[in-house]
């Protein structure tokens, strides 16, 4: 979990942000997951022979998780290439130095 | 039967329509058709107000399952009251909209910008309705998720790379909350927000429920941009359509600090939360960096949508304070500045907007002279100025008037006299506004312009005549407030 949120602080790529933040919600679904397992316990169907089931909610709970993460993922990555096409690159100080440049030029129209 | 299913239409109604809208494709009828549903959403909202007021909370079971299976939609006197402010912005930017979004936003694109609107609205008034935790999570994320979408719309190209870091910083902040959640239901087994006020006190010393409440308030602070966590919202704010920033800027951060409400009143009412764990020193010294840091940011600023973005996070500063006070004056200050602060934000950036549509931009150079070329928007956007330093006879005074009681209420005059002081900090800058917009004379060669559109001028005009009213005439805002209050010190849902 933490890996994943170092990633997204430290990298200065975009798209490695994203795999960052990807990293970080799918171990946040792991950690709903196995919180749901019960020991010795099997998939929560009526089945004779079995006594133990596991809780199934988390589960489902994580089922509309992993939907809005791919959500977001493709979100994050189509914003990414309408930023590759209009600054021509995806390198965070790069576009950064780009948009000091815009500030500048809306300076210079000041009187 | 039909008033029986108004809980659940309200959030519907929205979401159904949003997809429709983007079949329809025609530009001017997905207008008419969000502006039809955002009324729509009104009347309900002012309907479910008044009928929580007479007989108390609403709870509406969805499917007909009863609450710890099923998941149940509740309406206490804080929800109804927030319910009102969304949806009454959502309808009166929707009316303002038209103009406006033809100017800013590429043809092709524009019920794009409308389907995206109704999604946002569906997944803010869905958090303020919900009754469950994780279906909270849920709203949070369509409402978040349309909004960095609205956000990309902007014309200039800062505003893609402003979504971008905004979509960051909220997954994570979204992120943080579901572990939140996830650690409460390990505790307690449960998600309905009933359920868990009730069975959190008996667990509430162990340390997992210490680390859960660390990760929500983090997670929800990081949304609703309280200092030092708010560097997503400047850019997202500047680079946005106007009507996109003037509609997020009055609702989505303001439901933001209702989920905080939810969590620190609600979820953990009963232990004390904020006592407890020393919640209450941060927020409240976070609140008072913000007030202070925000406000002298905003005095530096040339593009005034950026000024007023800042400014946005030293008034989030107000609210967080009134409810760090966790006294009943204090959070219905809270409340009350929450109401107040989304009129007078709405109607800046409203005014702002007909200013971009009919001079091209907000920086300084342009405001020059205004105040004679467009008179009424920028009457509009001075009688703000006014309230966001809470000039006595607008709605800011008001807020500030039972913010300060509820500092001295406990003995905190210092806190008091702070904020006072940073009442002066909004002085200089609204002054700035006024000073350029009506003494500084014109650019010679500047072209004629016309007063904005008469749709656009009404509804601004109509919130700034609000912020008045509710100025001199603040007893029914300040009765639901000290109620809801009331209600959230005492028992909350239950």
């Amino acid at each position: 979990m933490m890996m994943g949120f170092y990633i997204v602080i430290s990298q200065h790529n975009l798209i490695k942000k994203i795999v960052g933040l990807n990293v970080f919600q799918v171990s946040v679904f792991v950690f709903y997951i196995s919180m749901g397992k019960v020991k010795g316990g099997t998939a929560p169907v009526f089945l004779d022979g079995f006594e133990i089931y596991s809780n199934p909610l988390p589960h489902v709970l994580i089922l509309t998780a992993i939907v809005v993460g791919v959500a977001t993922s493709a979100l994050a990555l189509a914003l990414t290439v309408r930023i590759k096409d209009t600054y021509g690159t995806i390198e965070e100080d790069e576009i950064e130095a780009l948009e000091t440049e815009d500030q500048e030029k809306e300076k210079e129209g000041l009187p | 039967m039909i008033a029986a299913h108004l809980p659940i239409l309200q959030v519907i109604i929205p979401l159904i329509v949003a997809p429709i809208a983007l079949i329809m494709r025609d530009s001017r009828t997905v207008w008419v058709l969000t502006l039809s549903v955002t009324w729509v959403t009104f009347s309900i909202s002012l309907t479910l107000l008044i009928e929580v007021l007479d007989s108390g909370n609403i709870i509406y079971r969805i499917g007909g399952w009863a609450a710890p299976w099923g998941i149940e939609y509740v309406l206490d006197k804080v929800g109804a009251f927030v319910l009102v402010i969304v949806s009454a912005i959502g309808s009166i930017v929707m009316t303002y909209a038209r103009q406006s979004v033809e100017a800013e936003i590429p043809d092709d694109r524009i019920y794009l910008f409308y389907t995206m609107f109704l999604l946002c609205l569906t997944g803010l008034l869905g958090i303020v309705i919900t009754g469950d935790v994780f279906n909270l999570f849920v709203f949070l994320e369509i409402s978040s998720l349309s909004s960095y979408v609205m956000i990309s719309l902007g014309r200039d190209r800062r505003a893609l790379t402003a979504a971008y870091r905004y979509l960051i910083m909220g997954t994570i902040g979204a992120t943080f909350y579901i572990i939140g959640v996830g650690l409460i239901y390990m505790m307690t087994g449960t998600l309905n927000i009933a359920d868990l006020t009730v069975l959190i006190p008996s667990v509430s010393d162990s340390r997992t429920i210490h680390t859960a409440m660390a990760f929500l308030t983090v997670g929800v602070c990081l949304k609703l941009a309280l200092f030092p966590l708010h560097l997503w919202l400047p850019n997202a704010y500047t680079y946005a359509p106007s009507v996109v920033t003037a509609f997020l800027a009055a609702t989505a951060t303001k439901v933001s600090v209702y989920i905080l409400i939810r969590i620190v009143f609600t979820l953990f009412g009963d232990v004390n939360i904020l006592e407890a764990s020393g919640l209450q020193n941060i927020l409240m010294t976070l609140a008072i960096i913000a007030l202070f840091t925000a406000s002298t940011i905003a005095i530096f600023q040339n593009n005034m949508k950026r000024l007023f973005a800042y400014s946005s996070v030293a008034q989030i500063g107000y609210i967080i304070l009134g409810l760090s006070f966790a006294s009943q004056i204090g959070i219905a200050a809270g409340i009350i500045h929450l109401f107040n602060h989304s009129i007078i934000k709405c109607t800046i950036f409203m005014g702002l907007g007909c200013i971009t549509l009919r001079v091209g931009g907000v920086s300084v150079k342009d405001m020059c002279g205004l105040g004679y070329r467009m008179p009424w928007t920028m009457a509009a956007i001075v009688i703000g100025g006014l309230g966001l330093i809470g000039i006595p006879m607008t709605v800011g005074f008001v807020s500030k008037w039972y913010l300060v009681r509820a500092a001295f209420e406990q003995g905190m005059w210092p806190i008091a006299a702070l904020i006072i002081t940073s009442s002066l900090l909004t002085i200089v800058y609204v002054w700035r506004i006024v000073e350029t917009a009506y003494l500084k004379p014109a650019p010679k060669n500047a072209p004629n312009i016309k007063e904005a559109p008469l749709s656009m001028l009404l509804s601004s005009w109509v919130l700034a005549l609000a912020s008045i009213y509710f100025g001199v005439n603040a007893t029914t805002t300040l009765n639901i407030a000290l109620e809801a209050a009331d209600s959230l010190l005492n028992g909350g849902l239950k």
